[in-house]
């Protein structure tokens, strides 16, 4: 079992927090609280085997954040002293003074009990920061030099990162939480190039996103031999594929490339905040207003969606929220009907849902920005009895089974989606008949959720996420997961990209 | 507290490696973000970032490592030397491995001012802001119109120093408004932005007021279905498009087969025409009102970046001239490499197509077409082409007889950047401009409005 990194556990951290809150409670603010962070991360980039660069970064500092006669304040610096400390406080305050002129609706939090001193570590089993930077540039040129022995291959990009947060949390309701979390992302590229007209085609591995350590790396919880020994051949296959033609196929959809659909089309759009215009400027409203609650129909009575901040190795996954509360798990969508909402504790209270009580979704990417309403580990549940991909891909004539992530593109309300992926396979009377090149699908959000006829079952769920989700003025980056199964989507529209670009 | 300067010489003194490259970045940040006519969040911050870069020869070449920390102190200096140190022996051979640039290399760089002191910013940058927002809520509380939005106003200040001698400084202010106008149903929306190095340019009770009279020309809504139109895409929007253009503009890419700006029978496309005669596209980090840093800064080695490139010279340099492909984005080695002049990339980016009229003069002269507010969620949907996806937002206006008649539906286009530059059938006068997608990764960009005769929007969105 990993324990607390002892260089964050030996910072005056319960220290910086006395003096904050006492300075606040002095100040007579409604609310305070105090974070302490650091996030180390790093990233290895080798490019046909070589070392293209590496880099580490620490992010460390101290955030205060208050509620000032009804005004937020926030402050963050770098200087971990009590002294610093206060002086946040006094800028925080003086932050909601010269923007009280804008505030009209004064800001009260949704209760959450006081937890008292808490610990949370992530589950992982080895600490990547301590894995001697030679061993991960070797693995990495090794799987390269896999992929670069075929034929097809051009060029191979790899990529390690890895991501150590901890977090020390302290309000003025007595939340006192200190927590840690490890993450890791790897992915390997290969091109193909086809000589004789100079076209080329790309395929990346599937190996998700995860809340887990170097044992990824090593094989725990995914099998990355195989998907080396794969990849070549599939890519080959790709270059010489067919370019589909364009028009409406029934879809199977795999896990790792459903996930990136899922976070677009429901995680994004089950934000309250974007619901209540707070991004409306930015990342966007959503379509799936609260008026809509337990009446929109989202999808077809088989889309049964929850949001979780729980789940073991969710990159969502933690603890306590960045305002105190203690995470969850609800209903989003059940039986195809929009149920719930991911919230913060400033909306859960001004719109009273959850019982008035936040689930847990605050959230700040880095010590100098303040909490914002973020995302939840968002999953799409399998059938309990579900059929296995085979089974769903049997139940199609004409269609195209997607598998891997690509580009992605949405609207501002979550309506029109665009995504393409990193292999389809035409499938012909149930059976899968070679991959075609080009394709993109296109469809309205509750359309294409109506359309889903069936979900697998158990065997075929995968966690899949993102590092890089982003939000926010100033902007935000989250890690989250998203877990499904495989599914099959009747009638969807498939464009062909090349037809697209006027060629 | 040491300044920043002293850190650098600390960091150097402690260094035992071949060559180490410090970097001490001074950041401090204030905002304000509004939303329904009111404030929800906000916030300052002050930073220190300090990257030590170290180097070493070996048998068979130079590696190097670099690592960046936070809030690092002169009695933790050493430790982080040592760190980087030790990630340099632990690194295998690095391929951009070049000699550390050293004073000769920068002696014609004007300004650089190593001895003075960080410029940062606070709160009180807004302090007339705030004011003129609440009075542009009240003005459109009594209009029926809600108001959002964000205002940042950011100052770095970046010391580079190396173990062969350079010491250089770089001030970057950076300053951005965005407003957004709507009707309280959400269904009428119109977007304004600006940028400032100082906000004390910045009249927000004129932009709202601009943004109220949009949403006056939304009160007729037109359907329409996807199809080619007549386009007129705002600075803005053309800003958002080139953007990714020139991130895509590596030289190694291009040379590797793998981007649109690879010659088919192999090499980059540096000499084809790729845009209509008189289109320029270039960065010079002394435009005015663009101003950037005038030499090289990179914390990490990438395919168009290298830190053993640190401090390099950055002269204005033409990417597009006349139409044709003139330079990728290189570092020493990439140039080497693909035969191509040394040009690393530069923070700001301006294209010229030969027009001077106004947005709103190429309204007037436009018979049948649309004119957008902007552009979103863009996305490469294929990189042969450049193909990318996106949206239009914030307004879609249908221009007849040189008119505006009324507010179309919003649609998804699928348009490769660089194809357009050869389809352009107008173009207008540059102007500086806010990117509306890009803004939190590239902001200063001049840009001419541009009238494209088939612009592909795929699909209708239903979005408002």
């Amino acid at each position: 079992m990993p324990s607390l990194d002892p260089t964050f556990a030996a910072l005056p951290l319960r220290e910086l927090a006395e003096a904050a809150l006492a300075k606040a409670r002095e100040l007579g603010v409604d609310h305070a609280d105090l974070r302490s962070e650091r996030i180390r991360e790093q990233s290895i980039r080798l490019r046909d085997a070589e070392l293209d660069g590496a880099n580490e970064s620490v992010d460390s500092g101290l955030a205060v954040r208050v509620v000032h006669r009804g005004t937020w304040g926030f402050a963050a610096g770098t200087v971990q002293t009590p002294e610093a400390a206060v002086r946040l406080v006094e800028q925080a305050v003086r932050v909601a003074e010269v923007s009280a002129p804008v505030n009209t609706e004064p800001v009260v939090l949704a209760p959450e009990p006081s937890h008292g001193e808490r610990e949370w570590i992530s589950a992982y089993e080895v600490d990547p920061f301590e894995v001697p930077d030679d061993e991960k540039i070797a693995l990495l040129g090794e799987w390269s030099r896999r992929l670069l022995a075929h034929d097809a291959v051009a060029h191979v990009d790899a990529f390690v990162m890895a991501v150590k947060e901890n977090k020390f949390y302290a309000d003025t309701n007595g939340t006192v939480t200190t927590q840690q979390r490890v993450r890791m992302h790897a992915a390997l590229e290969a091109v193909a190039i086809d000589e004789a007209n100079g076209a080329f085609e790309t395929m990346r591995t599937l190996a998700p996103p995860v809340g887990r350590g170097w044992e990824f790396l090593r094989g725990v919880g995914w099998d990355w031999d195989a998907e080396l020994a794969a990849l070549p051949g599939l890519l080959a296959e790709k270059l010489a594929a067919p370019s589909i033609e364009a028009g409406e196929y029934d879809l199977v959809i795999a896990p790792s490339n459903l996930w990136l659909t899922i976070h677009e089309s429901i995680g994004h759009a089950t934000e309250l905040d974007r619901a209540l215009g707070y991004e409306a400027a930015y990342a966007g409203t959503s379509f799936a207003t609260l008026d809509k609650l337990d009446t929109l129909k989202y999808g077809s009575p088989v889309m049964h969606v929850t949001g979780d901040r729980t789940v073991e190795h969710g990159l969502s996954t933690v603890g306590f929220d960045d305002e105190g509360v203690q995470t969850q798990q609800w209903d989003l969508v059940a039986g195809g009907v929009l149920k719930g909402y991911q919230l913060d504790r400033r909306i859960a209270r001004l719109k009273g849902l959850n019982g008035g009580r936040s689930n847990g979704c605050g959230f700040a990417d880095s010590p100098g920005h303040a909490p914002i309403q973020r995302m939840a580990n968002v999953s799409l549940q399998p059938a309990a009895d579900g059929p296995s991909t085979a089974q769903l891909i049997a139940k199609v004539r004409n269609g195209l089974f997607i598998e891997g992530d690509k580009s992605w593109s949405i609207d501002m309300q979550r309506y029109n989606f665009q995504f393409t992926g990193q292999r389809a396979f035409l499938i012909r009377d149930g059976k899968l008949a070679g991959q075609v090149k080009d394709f993109a699908y296109q469809a309205t959000t509750t359309d294409f959720w109506g359309s889903m006829e069936a979900v697998g079952g158990p065997d075929t769920y995968v966690l899949g996420g993102a590092f890089n989700c982003g939000k926010g003025q100033p902007g935000q980056v989250a890690p989250v997961s998203h877990g499904c199964p495989s599914a099959l989507f009747r009638g969807i529209r498939i464009l062909n990209t090349v037809q697209e670009a006027g060629k | 507290m040491s300044t920043p300067q002293q850190l650098a010489e600390r960091a150097l003194s402690a260094a035992k490696s071949d060559g180490t490259v410090v970097l001490v970045e001074e950041s401090s940040t204030a905002n304000l973000r509004w939303a329904n006519n009111t404030l929800t969040t906000n916030g300052v911050a002050a930073n220190r970032r300090v990257t030590v870069v170290s180097t070493l020869g070996r048998g068979e070449g130079v590696s190097a490592a670099s690592i960046t920390k936070a809030g690092v102190t002169e009695d933790e200096i050493e430790e982080l030397v040592r760190e980087s140190e030790a990630a340099a022996r632990a690194a295998s051979p690095a391929p951009d491995a070049r000699p550390l640039l050293g004073p000769d290399d920068a002696s014609a760089l004007q300004g650089v001012r190593w001895e003075e002191a960080a410029v940062g910013t606070d709160i009180e940058v807004f302090t007339r802001l705030a004011p003129a927002l609440g009075e542009s809520f009240e003005a459109a509380r009594s209009a029926g119109q809600l108001l959002f939005g964000f205002a940042e106003h950011t100052a770095v200040t970046t010391y580079l120093a190396t173990s062969t001698g350079l010491r250089l400084r770089h001030d970057q202010p950076t300053g951005k408004l965005e407003l957004n106008a709507k009707t309280p149903d959400f269904v009428r929306s119109s977007w304004g932005g600006a940028q400032t190095r100082d906000f004390a340019d910045v009249d927000v009770v004129s932009l709202a007021a601009g943004l109220g009279q949009r949403l006056d020309w939304q009160k007729r809504r037109i359907e329409l279905p996807a199809g080619r139109y007549e386009t007129l895409l705002p600075p803005t929007a053309v800003a958002d498009l080139m953007i990714y253009l020139y991130w895509t503009a590596s030289a190694r890419d291009a040379a590797d087969g793998r981007t649109v700006f690879s010659s088919p029978n192999g090499g980059t496309k540096v000499g084809q025409r790729i845009g209509i005669p008189g289109l320029r596209l270039w960065s010079d980090p002394t435009a005015t009102g663009l101003e950037s840093a005038a030499f090289n800064l990179a914390t990490a080695s990438s395919a168009q970046s290298s830190v053993f490139d640190n401090g390099l010279p950055l002269a204005s340099t033409d990417w597009v001239r006349d139409g044709v492909l003139e330079r990728l984005l290189t570092t020493r080695h990439s140039a080497q490499e693909t035969g191509l002049p040394v040009t690393p990339p530069i923070d700001n980016l301006l294209l010229e197509a030969g027009g001077s009229a106004s947005l709103e003069e190429l309204t007037r002269s436009t018979e049948d077409g649309l004119l957008l507010t902007c552009l979103w969620y863009i996305r490469e949907v294929d990189p042969q082409t450049l193909l990318l996806t996106g949206l239009t937002r914030d307004g879609v206006y249908k221009v007849e007889g040189g008119e505006v008649v009324g507010v179309v539906n919003n649609f998804r286009f699928n348009e490769s950047p660089v194809d357009l530059l050869s389809r352009i059938a107008e173009a207008g006068r540059t102007e500086i401009t806010l990117p509306r997608e890009w803004n939190d990764y590239f902001t200063r960009t001049a840009m001419p409005a541009l009238r494209v005769a088939d612009f592909n929007m795929s699909s209708v969105s239903k979005a408002s």
